[in-house]
Order: C-alpha cells, then sequence, then structure tokens
C-alpha cells in the first residue's frame, strides 16, 4: 500500500488493546510504528482483567499475540513510563515531545527476582488496587512485557544500602537514572488513551471508601485473578471471609449527571461475567444485581440468558438508594424495586460497585489532541480510538483501533 | 544455505549453579558436530553477545543453538540476522522448575533436542506468487461503500459488487439517522450523507462498480482470487487480492409475528415500514392515511426470544426513540415505547435522556403479550410485568414493530467459495449467522484466508459503528495482499514467512489435511489429491499432524523433526523413574509453563516438554514411536476447545483431541494402556495449575506401572 518509498511513521500514544492493536495493524500495513506507554508495562487496563466476557477467556492471551507480533516486527518500538508533553506541527508532520520517567533497571534485566529478594522496603500495589503490597523493586505483574523489573525510588528506604544494586550480577540497576526527553518526527498520531475507573468515593450514597467491603468492579477483577492479591480467592477484604451473598451495583457513577452522564458499556456484561466467577468458585453462593436497564447488545444476550438460568442469581430493576454498614463487616443495600414498587433492603458479605469508565481525557489531557467532554476526538492527522474516544469494550475497542490504523496511515500516504 | 551449528550455554540466572556444562560441550562438538561450543556468565550481557557476533563473523557459524532463556524475552539481544537461532529454555525447564539433582539431566535433554531442531531446521523461504492487491467489496450500503472508498484513499484498486440497481442499501430507505455527536438530540437527515457518499463512490476513478450483480463464485487464493460477477445477463472475471465482506442484513421476517398483529392488522408495521412512511412526510397509518395521534412502539418484536431472534439488534432502542421524534413532529401525538430494556450504551445515552425528558414520549418496561385490534382500525397492546401495572392494555392507533437484523449470510453463502470445505464461512451457527469472528481481540478474522467482513452482516450494529467496522475491514483486507504479495503469513502468524510444503509423491490421497484444515487451505483436484493454496494458508501445521505419511513439512517444522527431538529425549532404565513427554501448544500452554518458572515453581522431573505451533500439528507417529522406545506416558497441552475455543486457529486443539481418539489402534498394537496419553486444556492464565495437572498425570503413569517396552 505504501506508493511512496517512505512508510507512514505513526505515534500511538497508550499502550492498552487499542494502541497494540493500532500498533501491530498498522505496522503489519507497512507503517512505521512507535508507541508510547505511562505504565511500566504494555497491555494497559485489560492486562488488570481477570477474563473477558463472555468467553471467560484469558485477556493475557490475546496479549501475548500481540506481543509476539511487536517482538517479530522490527516497525515496531515502544516507549514504557513515557508521556506524551507536546504535539506541534501539521497532519503528514509533527514533532512530538516525550518525557520518560526513570525505571531505574535498564533492558540487562533478566527478571532473576535477585533485586527484589535483598529489597527491605515495600510499596502499596496500584496493580492490585492497593490491596496488597509488593517491594520497591517489582515486576508489574508476572506476565508483564516486557519482563523488566522497576525501582520506585519513591518507596525506597533511603539508607538501605542498595542491596539491589548489589545483588544484580548483570549490571541492570541504575538508581541514577535520570527523567529524558526525546523528540520524534511523526505523519500522524493515534491516540488511544484508555479510561480509568471512576472514583465511586464521589458517590456519596454508595458507601465507597467508608463502608467495608464495598468494593468497585475492578478490584473485583483482581481479587478472582490468580496473580491477584488473595490468588483468585473471592474473599471479602475486611477479614478475608469467602464471600457467600454478593451484590452488584449497577450504573455507580454511570447514566447519573452528577457523575458519569453516558452509560459505560462494559459494566453489565462486566457484573455479569463476575457473577459467574462467584458461583463458578462456592456453588452455595447468591448473587443480586441491582439494575436500571440490563445493557447486554447483540450477541451478549446470550450471556444473559446464561445468567439468568441460575437460580441462585436475582435480578432486581431498580436504582440503589443507599449502601450503609452492617453488623459483623456485613453490607446493607437499600432500593426500590420499580416493578413492584417495594422498597427492597438486603444484607450481602460484600457489595461491589459496577463503576463506569472515566475517559482517560476527564483527568489528564494532552496538548495537541482534539478532547469534547474528556473524550479524544479524532481530527485531521490525530486519531482518537478505543475507550478514551467512546466507552467501548476489548471488542470494539480492537475494530476501532484497526480503523485508525487505517486512518494514520492514509494521513502519512505519500509525505 | 550450508549450515555451521555452534552451541552456547549461559550460566547466568542460577543455571551455572545447578549443571555442569563440560560433559554437554564436547558431546556437541563430537557427537552432534557442532563447530563450536561454548559457555558464558551472562549470555544476554555485552560479553555474551559479543562472543557470538565475533564467532559469527570470524568462524562463519550461522546455526546458533543457546542454551539459556525461553524465546519469550531477550529477543532483542538474541537477534541474529542471517542465522537460525533456536532458543533452548534451559533456565526455565532444567533449573527454575526443577530440583537441583534433577537439573542436570533435564539441561542435557533439553539442549540435545535444541540442538536436533536447529541441525532439522532450514531458513525460511517464502512462497511466492504472482499476485494482485485489488479489493473485492461485497455489498454497496453503507459498510461496503465505506469499506470501498477507505480502501481507495488507501490507495487500492476497489471491485464493489451490489446486488440491487443501485447504491445506498438500507441506510438509503432511511428518513433521518440516529445523531453520532453531541449533544445528541436532534436525528440527522439521511440523504445529506448518502447521496454524497453514493456520488464519492461512483466518481471515485479506483473504484469499479457492479449494480444489479452477483458474486457467481470465487476461486483461487488470498492474493489471486479469480472471482466471476454476474450482471446484466453477463458475466465478468476479475483478479483480485482480498475480499471485504459487507452483505448486510435483512428485517426478520415480521409475518412470523402473527401474535403481535402483524399481516392480520394494517396498522401494525415495523420499523423499515415506519421510515418509509416518514419519508413520505408525516407519520399516517396505512389503514385510512389518518395521522397516526398515539403510537406504540414494541421493543425486541422477536427479537432476545428463543422462538424467533434470540439475540438484540443492538440498534432497535436508538432507532425506536428516533422514531418517536418523527411522532413528536406533530405536537399532538404521543409515542410509547414498550422496551424490556433500554439500550443506549455510551453517549447515545443522551438521546435517551432526550426523549425521557419529553413529555410526549412515553417509556415503559413491559412484557408484550399481544396485539388485537378495535373497530376503528385502533389496536389493543396487552402487555404484563410493565412499569404501569402487572396487566395493562393499552390503545394506539399505529403499532410499530422494532423487529431485528437477520445477516445476510444466515441463509446464503454469499461468497460462493469454489473450496472443497464449501462456498460460505464455516460454523457460523456459533454467531447465529453472523459472519463474526470467534475472537474478542481479533474482530475480523473469519475462517477464509483474505476474507474479512464488515458491518451489519458481522455484528448486530448501528449505521456509524457499520463506518467504523468497514474502515477497519479495509485496514485487514489491504494487510492480507499485502503479506500474500510477499510470501508472509496473516494473523495469528503474522510474522511467519514458511508455508507447508508436502512432498506429493507420496501421498495417498486419504483426504484428511483436506477435510482438517481449519481455513480451507486445501483443494482437491480431479482425481481426488490434495492441492495446497498457500495464499489460504495460516501455518498452523494442522496437515502435518493430520497426514498419516507424514509428508507436509514447513522449513522450521516437520514431523522428522519434532520425531528426531523426541527420540533424543533420555529414557531412564530406573523402572522408578518415568519419563514423560508433554507435548505443548506454543501460543498458550507453553507461556503458561514459563510463567510457573519464572515463580520458581517446580515441575515434576519426569517431564520434557516439546513444543507446538498449534497441538492441531501432532502426529500420531511422535507417540507411537515415543511408546516404543519406552517413554511412559505423553501428555498434551492445548487451548481450550469447544463453542468458546480459545485456539488461535480455531480447530486446532480440538483436532489433536479427536486423533487421540484414535490413537487406541497403536496402543492396542503395542499393548499399552490407553491412559498412558491424555489431552488437557491449559489457558494462559493456568500457570498455577499447570504443576498439578503434571503431578496427577505422573501419578496416574506410575499406578500403571513402566512401559515394558523402557529399554528394549
Amino acid at each position: 500500500m505504501q506508493t511512496s518509498d517512505k512508510p507512514s511513521r505513526i505515534l500511538v500514544i497508550g499502550g492498552g488493546f487499542s494502541g497494540l492493536t493500532t500498533a501491530v495493524d498498522a505496522a503489519e500495513s507497512g507503517a512505521e510504528v512507535i508507541i508510547v506507554e505511562k505504565n511500566a508495562y504494555l497491555g494497559g487496563r485489560v492486562a488488570q482483567l481477570n477474563k473477558y466476557f463472555p468467553k471467560m477467556c484469558p485477556p493475557v492471551c490475546g496479549l501475548e499475540i500481540n506481543f509476539r507480533r511487536i517482538k517479530t516486527n522490527p516497525n515496531v518500538t515502544f516507549h514504557t513510563m513515557a508521556e506524551v508533553t507536546s504535539i506541534a506541527g501539521e497532519p503528514g508532520n509533527y514533532d512530538v515531545t516525550i518525557q520518560v520517567h526513570p525505571r531505574m533497571v535498564n533492558s540487562k534485566c533478566t527478571a532473576c527476582n535477585a533485586c527484589a529478594e535483598v529489597c527491605p522496603a515495600t510499596r502499596s500495589n496500584d496493580f492490585n488496587f492497593g490491596m496488597d503490597t509488593t517491594k520497591a523493586a517489582y515486576l508489574p505483574f508476572n506476565q508483564a512485557f516486557p519482563q523488566h523489573y522497576v525501582i520506585d525510588t519513591k518507596a525506597c528506604k533511603k539508607d538501605c544500602g542498595t542491596p539491589c544494586k548489589d545483588a544484580c550480577t548483570y549490571g541492570a540497576i541504575d538508581l541514577d537514572m535520570k527523567p529524558e526527553t526525546l523528540t520524534l518526527k511523526v505523519n500522524s498520531i493515534v491516540v488511544t488513551t484508555g479510561w480509568n475507573p471512576y472514583d465511586a468515593d464521589k458517590i456519596e450514597t454508595l458507601g465507597s471508601g467508608k463502608v467495608p467491603n464495598v468494593i468497585s468492579n475492578m478490584q473485583m477483577e483482581r481479587l478472582a485473578a490468580v496473580n491477584g492479591p488473595t490468588g483468585g480467592a473471592i474473599n471479602r477484604p475486611s477479614d478475608g471471609k469467602p464471600v457467600q451473598k454478593i451484590a452488584f451495583v449497577q450504573c455507580a457513577g454511570s447514566r447519573d449527571e452528577n457523575h458519569l452522564a453516558f452509560c459505560s458499556y462494559i459494566c453489565c456484561m462486566a457484573s455479569l461475567k463476575q457473577t459467574l466467577y462467584v458461583r463458578e468458585q462456592n456453588p452455595e453462593a447468591e448473587v443480586s444485581i441491582f439494575y436500571i436497564d440490563m445493557r447486554t447488545p447483540g450477541r451478549y444476550e446470550k450471556f444473559l440468558n446464561q445468567i439468568q438460568a441460575d437460580q441462585k442469581v436475582t435480578f432486581i430493576k431498580g436504582k440503589v438508594a443507599k449502601i450503609e454498614r452492617a453488623k459483623g463487616g456485613d453490607v446493607t443495600v437499600t432500593a426500590e424495586d420499580m416493578l413492584t414498587g417495594d422498597k427492597v433492603e438486603k444484607t450481602f458479605d460484600m457489595v461491589v460497585l459496577a463503576t463506569g469508565m472515566e475517559p482517560a481525557g476527564m483527568s489528564h489531557q494532552i496538548p495537541g489532541v482534539n478532547y469534547v467532554e474528556g473524550f479524544a476526538a479524532s481530527a485531521a492527522g490525530v486519531y482518537a480510538a478505543g475507550c478514551g474516544r467512546n466507552p467501548m469494550d476489548v471488542s470494539k475497542s480492537a475494530q476501532d483501533a484497526t480503523s485508525a490504523a487505517l486512518k494514520a496511515i492514509q494521513a502519512g500516504k505519500g509525505r | 544455505m550450508e549450515k555451521k551449528l555452534a552451541l552456547y550455554i549461559c550460566k547466568g540466572c542460577s543455571i551455572g549453579d545447578a549443571i555442569k556444562t563440560e560433559k554437554m560441550e564436547n558431546l556437541a562438538k563430537n557427537k552432534y558436530k557442532c563447530a563450536i561450543a561454548k559457555t558464558s556468565d551472562a549470555l544476554c550481557g555485552e560479553d555474551g553477545l559479543a562472543m557470538i557476533k565475533a564467532d559469527i563473523a570470524a568462524e562463519g557459524v550461522n546455526t546458533l543453538v543457546l542454551a539459556a532463556c525461553s524465546g519469550r524475552v531477550k529477543y532483542e539481544e538474541f537477534d541474529f540476522p542471517g542465522c537460525i537461532v533456536e532458543r533452548v529454555p534451559v533456565r526455565e525447564l532444567a533449573v527454575w522448575t526443577q530440583e537441583k539433582s534433577d537439573a542436570q539431566l533435564a539441561f542435557e535433554d533439553y539442549v540435545q533436542m535444541g540442538i536436533i531442531k536447529a541441525q532439522k531446521g532450514d531458513m525460511p523461504e517464502p512462497y511466492l506468487m504472482e499476485t494482485v492487491k485489488d479489493i473485492l467489496v461485497i455489498g454497496g450500503g453503507i459498510s461496503g461503500m465505506n469499506a470501498a472508498l477507505q480502501a481507495a484513499e488507501a490507495g487500492s484498486k476497489v471491485v464493489l459488487v451490489e446486488k440491487e440497481a443501485a447504491l445506498g442499501g438500507f441506510v438509503s430507505k432511511l428518513y433521518k439517522k440516529i445523531p453520532t455527536a453531541l449533544p445528541y438530540k436532534e436525528p440527522l437527515i439521511v440523504d445529506a450523507e448518502i447521496e454524497p457518499t453514493i456520488k464519492a463512490v461512483e466518481s471515485n476513478a479506483n473504484i469499479k462498480v457492479f449494480k444489479s450483480a452477483k458474486v457467481e463464485k470465487i476461486e483461487g487464493q488470498p492474493g489471486a482470487f479469480d472471482v466471476t460477477i454476474t450482471a446484466n445477463g453477463g458475466s465478468e472475471q476479475v483478479r483480485i487480492g482480498a475480499i471485504i465482506l459487507a452483505a448486510g442484513w435483512k428485517p426478520y421476517d415480521a409475518s412470523k409475528l402473527g401474535h403481535l398483529g402483524y399481516g392480520k392488522y394494517k396498522n401494525v408495521v415495523t420499523q423499515v415500514e415506519l421510515e418509509e412512511i416518514a419519508r413520505k412526510g408525516g407519520i399516517t397509518r396505512p389503514s385510512d392515511g389518518k395521522p397516526a395521534k398515539k403510537v406504540a412502539f414494541i421493543q425486541c418484536a422477536g427479537q432476545r426470544d428463543a422462538n424467533h431472534l434470540p439475540y438484540c439488534s443492538a440498534m432497535c432502542c436508538v432507532t425506536s426513540l428516533k422514531q418517536a421524534k418523527y411522532v413528536r413532529q406533530d405536537p399532538e401525538a404521543v409515542a410509547m415505547i414498550l422496551y424490556k430494556d433500554i439500550r443506549t450504551p455510551g453517549r447515545l445515552e443522551y438521546y435517551y435522556k432526550e426523549a425521557q425528558n419529553d413529555p410526549g414520549v412515553m417509556l415503559t418496561k413491559a412484557e408484550v403479550s399481544g396485539v388485537t385490534e378495535g373497530p376503528d382500525g385502533n389496536l389493543f397492546v396487552e402487555m404484563t410485568d410493565s412499569l404501569l401495572g402487572s396487566a395493562v392494555k393499552l390503545e394506539a392507533d399505529l403499532v410499530v414493530l422494532a423487529t431485528g437484523m437477520v445477516p445476510a449470510t444466515a441463509d446464503d453463502p454469499v461468497l460462493n467459495l469454489q473450496y472443497r470445505q464449501g462456498p460460505g464461512l464455516p460454523d457460523l451457527e456459533l454467531f447465529n449467522g453472523f459472519a463474526d469472528s470467534n475472537f474478542i481481540c481479533f474482530q475480523y478474522e473469519t475462517r477464509r484466508t483474505g476474507v474479512y467482513a464488515a458491518g451489519a452482516v458481522r455484528q448486530p450494529m448501528n449505521m456509524s459503528e457499520a463506518q467504523e467496522d468497514a474502515t477497519g475491514a479495509a485496514l485487514k483486507a489491504i494487510q492480507s495482499a499485502e503479506h500474500v504479495a510477499t510470501g508472509m503469513a496473516v494473523h495469528p502468524r503474522a510474522w511467519d514467512l514458511t508455508y507447508p510444503d508436502p512432498m506429493m509423491t507420496r501421498c495417498t490421497s486419504c483426504k484428511r489435511c483436506t477435510e482438517e484444515c481449519p481455513f480451507g487451505a486445501i483443494d482437491e483436484d480431479e482425481k481426488g489429491t490434495p492441492y495446497f493454496k498457500p495464499g489460504r494458508c495460516r501455518r498452523c501445521g494442522t496437515c502435518m499432524g493430520a497426514c498419516p505419511e507424514r509428508i507436509v513439512s514447513f522449513k522450521d517444522f516437520h514431523v522428522d523433526m519434532i520425531g528426531s527431538m523426541m527420540k533424543a529425549c533420555s529414557v531412564p532404565d530406573d523402572e522408578d523413574e518415568p519419563r514423560i513427554l508433554v507435548v505443548c501448544c506454543e501460543n498458550d500452554a507453553y507461556p503458561a509453563i514459563d510463567t510457573a518458572a519464572l515463580q520458581k515453581t517446580k515441575i515434576d522431573p519426569a517431564v520434557r516438554f516439546v513444543t507446538l505451533r498449534c497441538l492441531g500439528s501432532m502426529n500420531l507417529v511422535w507417540l507411537a514411536d515415543s511408546f516404543s522406545r519406552g517413554v511412559d506416558g505423553m501428555l498434551l497441552m492445548g487451548c481450550k476447545f469447544g463453542e468458546n475455543y480459545q485456539c488461535h486457529f480455531a480447530k486446532g486443539s480440538e483436532l489433536a483431541n479427536y486423533r487421540l481418539g484414535k490413537v487406541q489402534e497403536t496402543l492396542d498394537r503395542l499393548q499399552l494402556e490407553s491412559d498412558r496419553v491424555k489431552m488437557v486444556e491449559v489457558a494462559i492464565d493456568e500457570y498455577g495449575k499447570v504443576p498439578q495437572m503434571i503431578a496427577d498425570f505422573v501419578e496416574k503413569i506410575k499406578d500403571i506401572g513402566p512401559n515394558p517396552f523402557k529399554g528394549m
């Protein structure tokens, strides 16, 4: 397709599933692609997911293929722990500045774990939403790519004598590593900066941050994951009790003009999926789902039917009015059943808030990218794809990202 | 290429603490004729890499066996252009997963297997044929037109085939479309978009349009499809590189919805029919042409219903909200939307909100049980479980049924492929007839290489989603044509330059390969002899696994190579030390094992792992040969199969399991117990379970006892 001699050079901002898809699809069509990712690893939000709905398959499976496509394709390069600080120029010709934060570990790292073994300091594990800790020298998670450790110097003990450096026989640890500024010339840009879970603490009535054992759906993903804080056991945080009675509260922040006015698309399917996590782990467990509308569009209906057929799962159409602390770490949910008009008050071991998707642009905007109400919007030369553009699931992100790859190639063509 | 072998053993990452290298170095030089056998304290370090590079330059070694870490890491360091590089993961398989006492033997086995693999493998040489890169688009609706325009914009030549006399498809039947941008309040006149799009397609010099036309047949393979198009009584053949299937949808047959009054009462219409009414100006009722003042919309009419369409069509809720706006153009009129759930994902929620704020639009959840007619043509909608009460009868002067989408592929192959495995895409019943992908991560993948579906034929979707979808399909089609032109595979081995090269003189025309190929890549000639079409091939090696004559080979992967590796593996004479070969898929099972190793999880020392491109390439001869030399058990690890299969090649693991059903004959001949071979499904995140799966199998083999062929 490259009719001019020079291939298109494309910058992809964000190395989550959308960004990886854009990158490999563009590179496999002959473009040269540079990925800039703010985390220490590629994979973004999906790396934190335990399974995908509706197939209940592990996200790392698809990531692994995409990583292999990156490893085997010289047209793709990437920078982790990096952020775009400025974009100047016009379609076909952009100058981009990138800030690379120091990892303190260079590519000589063999992931042998010697540094972590001797590290005396710990840090809250953001990958697991603070539900456990890692050493200050850590691998973000066991299947992280690139498989290089990171040293969180903010968590370091200042007077530890740097045993990590001594333990590393490969010279991979460089505690004097400084931030780096890179400049790049590209023809077009794809913004795939993804999303953050909406901060449920902002929703006064739902108990998040106040009532123990009220967690978010993303925390639930980590709880159910074999590389999560409990090794995959769905136990409630306050006392580690295996969960018997659990509630899912839909639209926690979504479809609410005081919070996120839009529908976050994925939360209904996510709660159905998490219902399966609970039910597969504990045949006695009872699940209640409080919802306004069950939104399982297209062929996801089958997934809804599957869960509806489970006698231990109750669906209650009604918006939850309040969530409160009950005895012994339990949680009480009060709602109105819209079909019967009755007030419902039920007590659970744990409550999962189906918190919505806040596009990355709501908290951080990249200079030079177009945003509308926090959503990145496509413009000539700079295209948006994935959840940073619109709420969507992984399959739609993949589709959207492939589409963006072609637009980016077209914009760079013949220049 | 004249191969010159070199073995490099890394002693880093505690390999050096667990194993002694001298014996292996000598073996490499003397038994395996390696020109060089060396060690390094850290092969991936500057000194180690410099040593290898110096040997390449000075000694001319070009086939490198690196006994170090897994090929999943350090891929940048161990990249030596022009050389065959065989990575032997002794760090993971011989050291991190083994007790020190078992490490040495495991190391020697794996290194010897690696040397044999390197000896038996060759540099890939791509399959090159004369190809074209032109794109065929089937369907001239919004998806097809956009696919054509986007591909043309990227420089491709496009042939577009539309069955109707005019382009535009369903969209041209619409009055207005749903808003696609903020503030998501007012619907937009469709003609303002569709007419310029039609003009753009018809005036584009790179797009050739066939109208009132049909794809009669498609022969050949990606890069060289021969497509016969019939139009206006004549037929024409064009050569095509890749295909976009954008054949669209039709509305579900509303005559099957007699209980909702369709076909019985004139004033019951479908959403599609309401668009036609609206285009004429004003919402009137068919029975008497009077303006409709109370319009009831019945959502999910024949949808989300096991007796009709089990799925949701994803666009009807928002279509009814749009049509309620048509009704409300008359301020006196009211619209009543009776729904199961209102589904307005994303920012379409704002459009729902807009309707909720209109007092003339009534929305209620309801299970509609039937529609009856009054004497004046008015209708009564009977419903239960509504927000208005448990049994309610609602009067309306017009009822609109939100009937769903039926994909064009539900009852017509459309493509008319002249493939041995049939004219359409296989197994579409998994997707209710949609030409969809079974992969969440890889949306456009069909099981016919070079064919990508777009728009409502792929999934239920609305118009703006279809436009995005078409752009993505255009990219995949272009990419596929590019890859075929260079002899490179497409997804999921989009780097692979090898291809299946059967030694046809030994073929017995048993046709197992033609039947089993998940991608229909192998046809048969007039005599019934298999005929490989490498352009269609995804390089899974299923044909190689299927072939009883073992004649299918890839340059770097063949039956003799894997068989010889297995033969190089030690079989301890001691009856208490079983030897078990674990044959595993390199895509999911192996990374799971790698992850277990990273966590230093110990794995039973009885096992040796052999990885395959896909378990579908597992040839039964390996089992027969291994058992006859005393191997005690064979454990196969493949991806999950069945309805929600995870096999990257769709059918590979399932076919391996199927073949295993036939292995009984071999075991009977050897008078061995059938439990000596077992297949397990392993997902990439099941690294926690793998050691136990292995331990359980080893236990079972110990119960059965040693293989009587041991030591013979």
